[in-house]
């Protein structure tokens, strides 16, 4: 018997989380899912503060054809199973126009089916290519959007600016997690397209604290240039195990996850002469004046700076493209999910955006190319626009 | 560039594993003092370690305090986190067997961690080098100046810790307690003290290695498990309860991981540590240097 | 605790069925449905650990590996390959039986902490493979493309029709248990967790009880991870990390070990603290598993099932 009423007690906890829904207000809403929070909450936290933003800089405009924007923003925490729950709730529950994010590939890859299942356009601000690209039809998912660049671009960039470099050996270095792996992937793909041959292929995990084994690995080899994909920590740590171990002469190019001051800070000095890709938002302020996406990188820079009293990060800038894209959408044909989506599959070219200028078509639903990055190199603690 | 051999190759991964196996050598250093005392595996050790190296960060870089300053402060309220650990979470378990310990020791260290991530966020932190970053060649090999500090307080640590457990009153009555806390308490020793004390010996002990480390390698939130993982695999290796053995499977297991991670395969480098552990497990649970009726006395 | 009473069990089977409907018309609420069936996926691992851990007092920190063994083969036989997904989902259990005897024979000698690190670095090490050998798993960025799944044309492809086959196989193994642990089985488990020694005189043969318990367990968690995949249609080794191992623990710590319906109340506790509600914390939420497990494990070492007994006891004063 006493196990009975532990039951009816749990039972009756499932009714504490009833909660009244608020009033629908004549909004347009839209739906955001970022990894605010968790391990990869610089991706999702910068977007997240991007996105509150925008939604606010819309309505104090005006809102969209008179109505306001009301963003919903779930945390996923980087969570698989929380994504799709948080999801499924914003189609379901809350009922939005459309979704904007996951933050992670992983956690986008867990959606994907719901946004094709529950027919609701996605606009992810997350990199691998697999998210838009449906491999077993070989054409892109009917509903799924995304607005980073992919990393195939990025190795490209790089491997561009070798090549004019002469540069025929190459060392790659990556993490073990999805992001290491995708690129690391590209970059052994690609190598040949540009006459490269990869000499030395290490990887160490996204908690290691020293690369000098790797590094000891790869100078034994001699290569002309080292490549290394990581984010987080780790992309900082082996530049300082580069410097210590004195190998500065090789040049060290890192993937387009280095975007942010903070790092070049951490590295203590380890960082000077280091190439990486990064989109136009990183650098506003060093772009030239005529170039397509001065304006709003430098707004955006100046506005984020200004609201939060921080620096942006590059991945915020993700968020800023998929919520204007939608933003316009919605002021073109209203809250109907199908014809949203077929609006930014047809009428989004030359939009300006952070991280490049878009354009989709029924054929392409990722929008940029590989001019969407510009080689830069850190010069005296700073960006500089790489020759 | 001179050209760099496969020895220069092979001492460099010896010096970086000797470096890192000192590390695992004072944490299970660390794991020993207390379960001697207690026998309980303190799955928090490595949460001494990271806070070792956060507070540091935080009294002598963000502070400002000097570094003679800083230092021994941070040990003491590392210690201090080490005595709370165990008068909230081990001392109040009223029928303590080997699960409730453990589970204990787990929540812990979670809650720890949690905070850690609450005050200090989750990116990493430095620490500026104790005498600069000038490397020094070794037969093409490169040695940190860093490296020395880490090797000289692992020697420091073992020389103080001999001294205090054979030559002071305090530091017998602890092994006392080791052999047989009955008769201890008998004898009119304080138990629960010797037991406390043992904590922040333990603490006291991560807190250094966690100081030591963060000019090489950076410190942040979450570093803690693994180093308490392996830093298990040392004790094991060396054979739980063995002072000398801990620092014996510490070294051999950071020079393990630095040649399995250079010549083997990089990515599986967190799962030598592992396998080793594994192969001590099932094969010689009792370790290198302990022997099997040790073993069978303890209660667990 | 010794004899089940079937009409608990019978008003929650009650409860479980009509959840859906009720949820429907309750505001607030209607996504509820959706983490019930995470709760179920959960109570299939909790009801393996909770005998292994409750009944056989054996410790495992290292379930999430067989937990993501029979996601893994289940996900890479049916999306790679396009093999039937039951037959799979068997066979993810027959692969976790074998790499639990592996693993059990070995690590069950142990006791105490030696066990518990045995499974935990067992643990890492399956989640470290998970991430590295890419070209089968997938590596980090995870598995897509599971197939849903259908019986004889008819297709578990929305919550309902999901949440109804996840419950129906908890149903199915917590009656299974049940009658385990009341059968000569359970007894032998019982006498083995208060005394190897005594049961070994006994003529109970102890290891092989172990290894058993520990199979069962393993094979349960084969079954959730299955399900698991086909209902998200993808996977990624985080799921499977050290910390799901330990959510699992909290989990069987909250309920009460020694008391199967334990495992059930731990499961759906921690399932909606986890979704829904602990958002306000958002990732400190981890402090607030810390306090309860540490809190647990002092104050209720029975767990939350041990509750009535105490209050009797101290009613009885």
């Amino acid at each position: 018997m006493p196990k009975k009423f532990v039951l009816i007690a749990t039972v009756f906890l499932f009714f504490m989380g009833a909660v009244i829904a608020p009033a629908l207000a004549d909004s347009y809403k839209v739906g955001a899912v970022f990894s605010v929070t968790g391990r990869t909450s610089f991706l999702g936290d910068p977007e997240k503060k991007t996105a509150v933003m925008v939604a606010e800089e819309i309505n104090k405009a005006g809102g969209i054809n008179g109505k306001e924007l009301e963003l919903i923003v779930y945390d996923t925490e980087g969570d698989a199973t929380k994504t799709n729950l948080a999801v499924k709730k914003l189609i379901n529950q809350d009922k939005v126009c459309a979704v904007i994010g996951p933050s992670l590939s992983g956690t986008s890859m867990a959606v994907v089916p719901l946004a094709e299942q529950f027919k609701t356009p996605l606009v992810s601000c997350a990199a691998s290519y697999k998210i838009t690209w449906d491999d077993k039809a070989s054409k892109p998912r009917h509903w799924v959007f995304k607005t980073p660049q992919t990393d195939t671009m990025a190795v490209d960039a790089i491997y561009t600016h070798l090549k004019a470099r002469g540069i025929r050996k190459i060392a790659v270095m990556s993490v073990t997690t999805g992001f290491g792996k995708s690129g690391h992937g590209e970059l052994l793909k690609l190598a040949a397209n540009y006459g490269i041959k990869v000499v030395a292929d290490e990887s160490y995990g996204p908690k290691d604290t020293d690369m000098t084994a790797q590094l000891t690995k790869i100078k034994g080899v001699g290569p002309e240039a080292i490549v290394n994909w990581s984010v987080g920590p780790t992309q900082v740590v082996v530049l300082r195990n580069w410097k210590d171990l004195g190998m500065t002469k090789i040049p060290f190019y890192q993937s387009h996850g280095f975007g942010s001051r903070k790092n070049i800070e951490l590295a203590a000095g380890a960082a000077e002469g280091v190439y990486c890709p990064l989109g136009a938002v990183n650098v506003a302020q060093i772009l030239p004046s005529g170039h397509a996406q001065k304006k709003v990188t430098m707004q955006y820079m100046n506005n984020y700076a200004a609201k939060y009293n921080e620096p942006l990060s590059s991945f915020g800038g993700h968020a800023w493209d998929a919520l204007h894209l939608v933003a316009g959408a919605l002021k073109a044909v209203g809250c109907d999910r199908a014809a949203i989506r077929d609006y930014l599959e047809n009428k989004t070219s030359g939009f300006v955006g952070q991280h490049g200028v878009f354009k989709y078509s029924p054929s392409d639903h990722i929008g940029l190319d590989k001019d969407a990055f510009l080689m830069v190199v850190v010069k005296d603690g700073d960006w500089a626009l790489a020759k | 560039m001179e050209e760099f051999t496969l020895t220069s190759q092979l001492f460099q991964y010896l010096i970086t594993g000797l470096t890192i196996g000192s590390i695992y050598a004072m944490v299970a250093i660390g794991f020993n003092i207390i379960y001697n005392v207690t026998e309980i595996i303190n799955f928090a050790q490595g949460e001494f370690v990271m806070l070792g190296g956060l507070i540091m960060v935080f009294l002598h870089v963000a502070a400002g305090l000097p570094l003679l300053l800083a230092f021994p402060l941070t040990v003491i309220l590392v210690t201090l986190v080490g005595m709370l650990l165990n008068r909230l979470a081990i001392r109040p378990i009223r029928q303590p067997s080997v699960l409730t310990l453990i589970i204990a020791t787990i929540a812990a260290s979670i809650i720890i961690k949690g905070i850690a991530m609450f005050i200090w966020g989750k990116d990493p932190f430095d620490l500026p080098a104790f005498s600069g970053r000038t490397p020094i060649n070794f037969f093409g090999a490169i040695i940190q100046p860093q490296y020395f500090w880490v090797g000289g307080f692992l020697v420091a640590i073992v020389i103080l810790l001999t001294f205090f457990f054979e030559k002071t009153i305090t530091g017998k009555a602890m092994s006392a307690c080791a052999d047989n806390p009955d008769a201890a308490s008998l004898v009119g020793i304080n138990v629960n003290h010797m037991v406390l004390l043992s904590f922040a010996l333990s603490a006291a002990i991560g807190a250094v290695a966690g100081i030591t480390v963060t000019p090489i390698s950076l410190m942040e939130y979450d570093r803690g498990a693994m180093l308490a993982i392996k830093g298990f695999g040392a004790v094991i290796l060396g054979g739980l309860g063995s002072f000398p053995g801990a620092i014996l499977g510490g070294l051999i297991m950071g020079t393990i991981e630095s040649f399995g991670a250079g010549l083997v395969h990089s990515g599986y480098k967190d799962a030598f540590a592992l396998i080793v552990l594994l192969a001590v497990l099932f094969f010689k649970p009792s370790g290198l240097l302990g022997s099997i009726e040790i073993t069978k006395i303890k209660k667990f | 605790m010794l004899r089940i009473r079937t009409f608990p069990i019978a008003i929650f089977a009650l409860f479980i069925i009509l959840f859906p409907w009720i949820a429907r018309f309750i505001p607030g609420i209607g996504h509820y449905p959706d983490l019930m069936i995470f709760a179920g996926i959960y109570c299939l691992m909790t009801i393996g650990l909770s005998l292994l851990m409750g009944y056989a007092g054996q410790i495992s920190l290292g379930q999430a590996a067989f937990f993501g063994i029979g996601a893994y083969v289940s996900g890479i036989l049916t999306a790679t390959y396009g093999l039937n997904p039951w037959l799979c989902m068997v066979f993810g259990m027959i692969v976790a039986a074998l790499v639990a005897v592996v693993v059990g024979v070995p690590s069950l000698k142990l006791h105490g902490h030696y066990l518990a690190m045995a499974t935990l670095a067992f643990g890492i090490i399956v989640f470290i493979v998970f991430n590295e050998e890419v070209a089968w798993t997938g590596g980090p960025d995870g598995m897509s493309g599971i197939p849903v799944l259908s019986l004889f044309g008819f297709a578990f492809d929305s919550l309902e029709k999901y949440y109804y086959l996840v419950w129906f196989f908890v149903f199915a193994v917590f009656i299974f248990t049940i009658n385990l642990i009341q059968s000569r089985s359970g007894r032998a488990l019982r006498a083995i967790h208060a005394s190897a020694a005594a049961s070994n005189a006994m003529g109970v043969n102890v290891s092989r009880f172990k290894i058993m318990v520990f199979v069962y367990s393993a094979i349960l968690a084969a079954l959730a991870g299955s399900l698991y995949a086909h209902y998200l249609n993808f996977i990624n080794p985080t799921t499977f990390d050290l910390f799901f191992s330990i959510k699992l623990l909290i989990m069987i710590a909250l309920g009460g070990m020694h008391d199967i319906w334990g495992a059930i109340i731990g499961a759906f506790l921690i399932t909606f603290l986890s979704f829904e509600w602990l958002h306000f914390f958002e990732e400190f939420e981890v402090i607030v598993y810390g306090f309860i497990l540490l809190v647990v494990t002092i104050f209720l070492p029975h767990g939350l099932v041990g509750i009535p007994h105490i209050l009797k006891d101290w009613l009885r004063r």
